[in-house]
């Protein structure tokens, strides 16, 4: 693992597959009478959130609390910033107080590239969702979601669909699932798909129906309306009918196919709610493995000592004398 | 095995790790008068395969099956600040957990200590056994804290410099423990951590 993780680019397969395994361990926590582990025992880990969010934050402070850091809860509104401060001065306070990484949502994309690339503090940066560019820890969790009931990956269907324009959920899991191995096709209407989604390594389609049918996943975004300062559909009612996940369209699925969705959703609208809270819906579980998943990311970019990008994990065995 | 390290020399050949280990198994059940609530759990890598033919062969002598599992102690290490960050093991406790059980954790080599130390702190999180034991397959002495074995296959007296390699038949292909000098090739000194 490098020192920050700001993009799902950043991660090769075995990296990938490195938070994956490690997820799994951290998974089994939950079931214990104590759910706390000491590795990151003295180590203060700073949730910088410029932009609203629920699941995410208390995620990554479960994470993080899980493991024994200490957590500062950073939220733009009731701070500085909203008195003008820049992301400069406010990351240069917290590495005046000692951050070992910090964890940034912002409504710019780029920050959190901003934040690593300028060395204004020493710790590790987690991106926690950069506007609309990316959103690594969800795509994680959703890999793991996905790997958990379908296995290795590789050579898996995975349809994701609605606003792939303002889904920094999209991009980050394009990028991983296919380094993971698995074939991602991207669905929504014309005005929704991101302008150079050529270059991106995926299909794409305008025809739900169509896509679905084959899928072992299906992903369904939510329709960003904060973002949103033009018409990119007519009507709600017909973005619905198009590109929506109803009982109808659900009945189409081969039997074993997931149905997720990053949250929150707007039940009605990209997902009717009989299909939310159906069987086959890993919705919940999705949040739940979050935490799993952010303790394995802060685990690997914590533990130890910082070493310089590029090298890594010491995964060899020293059973021989290790006692 | 020994092979692939001329200067190796074999303390224990398979016939002499399958004595020890049925040794361990029967001084286990003295020590415990029965296989009543006890649960022993292997310290990854070697000492879960360990822990499973100890578990195997209690059941040959006494007929009572005994839980056995593995408990991953990488977490709770001393040594996590030092290094890069380590891949976790498995850990797998039995559905009847620890709590009020006498558990033998099952190790292939008593070195320093540290993995124990670490291990004791790992299971008293996962609740409260009645007592602990320790049961390795090699003591090679060198130990940094109070810690001791229970059960010992061998003990083997060694410098600081010479290696110890276990070798067990489910990772490695067969059962075998070495006493190699020491290597320059850091990835290569399991020992010394």
């Amino acid at each position: 693992m490098r020192r920050h993780l700001l993009s799902a680019a950043d991660l090769s397969r075995d990296d990938a597959t490195l938070v994956l395994d490690t997820a799994e361990e951290m998974r089994t926590l939950a079931d214990r009478p104590i759910k706390k582990l000491p590795a990151l025992r003295g180590r203060t880990v700073v949730n910088l959130f410029f932009e609203d969010s629920t699941r995410t934050r208390i995620s990554f402070e479960a994470a993080a609390k899980r493991l024994s850091a200490d957590v500062i809860n950073f939220a733009a509104g009731g701070s500085s910033v909203s008195k003008g401060e820049s992301l400069k001065d406010t990351a240069l306070t917290l590495q005046a107080m000692g951050a070992d990484a910090i964890v940034v949502r912002h409504h710019s994309s780029g920050a959190a590239h901003r934040l690593a690339a300028a060395e204004w503090t020493r710790g590790s940066i987690v991106n926690a969702g950069d506007g609309t560019h990316e959103h690594p820890t969800q795509a994680l969790l959703d890999a793991f979601t996905m790997r958990r009931h379908l296995g290795d990956l590789a050579g898996r269907r995975v349809t994701i669909v609605g606003d792939v324009l303002h889904s920094r959920v999209a991009r980050s899991n394009a990028l991983l699932l296919t380094t993971l191995g698995a074939e991602v096709t991207l669905v929504g209407p014309p005005t929704l798909l991101p302008f150079g989604v050529a270059g991106w390594p995926v299909e794409t389609s305008y025809d739900l129906d169509a896509a679905i049918v084959k899928s072992d996943a299906v992903m369904m975004l939510r329709v960003q309306r904060e973002r949103m300062n033009a018409a990119f559909f007519p009507s709600a009612r017909e973005y619905s009918r198009r590109y929506g996940l109803d009982a109808r369209r659900m009945g189409l699925l081969p039997e074993h196919t997931l149905v997720l969705h990053p949250g929150p959703m707007n039940r009605g609208m990209e997902i009717s709610a009989d299909v939310a809270d159906s069987a086959r819906s890993v919705i919940v579980e999705q949040v739940s493995n979050g935490v799993a998943v952010r303790m394995a990311v802060l685990y690997l970019l914590l533990s130890g000592v910082t070493v310089p990008a590029g090298i890594s994990i010491d995964a060899s065995s020293e059973a021989g004398g290790a006692a | 095995m020994a092979a692939a390290y001329p200067s190796a020399r074999v303390v224990l050949d398979e016939r002499d790790v399958a004595r020890a280990l049925t040794r361990i198994s029967h001084e286990i059940l003295e020590r415990n008068r029965g296989a009543a609530d006890l649960v022993l759990l292997g310290i990854p890598t070697r000492g879960v395969p360990l822990a499973a033919r100890l578990a195997a062969r209690i059941v040959q002598v006494e007929g009572t099956a005994v839980p056995y599992g593995s408990l991953d102690a990488t977490m709770y290490r001393d040594d996590l600040r030092l290094r890069p960050a380590r891949a976790l093991e498995h850990t797998d406790i039995p559905h009847a957990g620890v709590d009020g059980r006498t558990v033998v954790l099952v190790d292939d080599v008593l070195f320093s200590g540290r993995t124990i130390r670490a291990a004791l702190d790992a299971l008293s999180d996962l609740g409260r056994p009645r007592a602990v034991r320790l049961a390795v397959l090699v003591d090679r002495g060198h130990r940094e804290l109070p810690i001791r074995a229970d059960f010992v296959g061998k003990n083997l007296p060694t410098s600081l410099s010479e290696e110890v390699r276990v070798s067990v038949a489910e990772i490695d292909g067969c059962d075998e423990v070495l006493i190699t000098p020491g290597s320059s090739d850091s990835s290569a000194v399991r020992s010394a951590l």
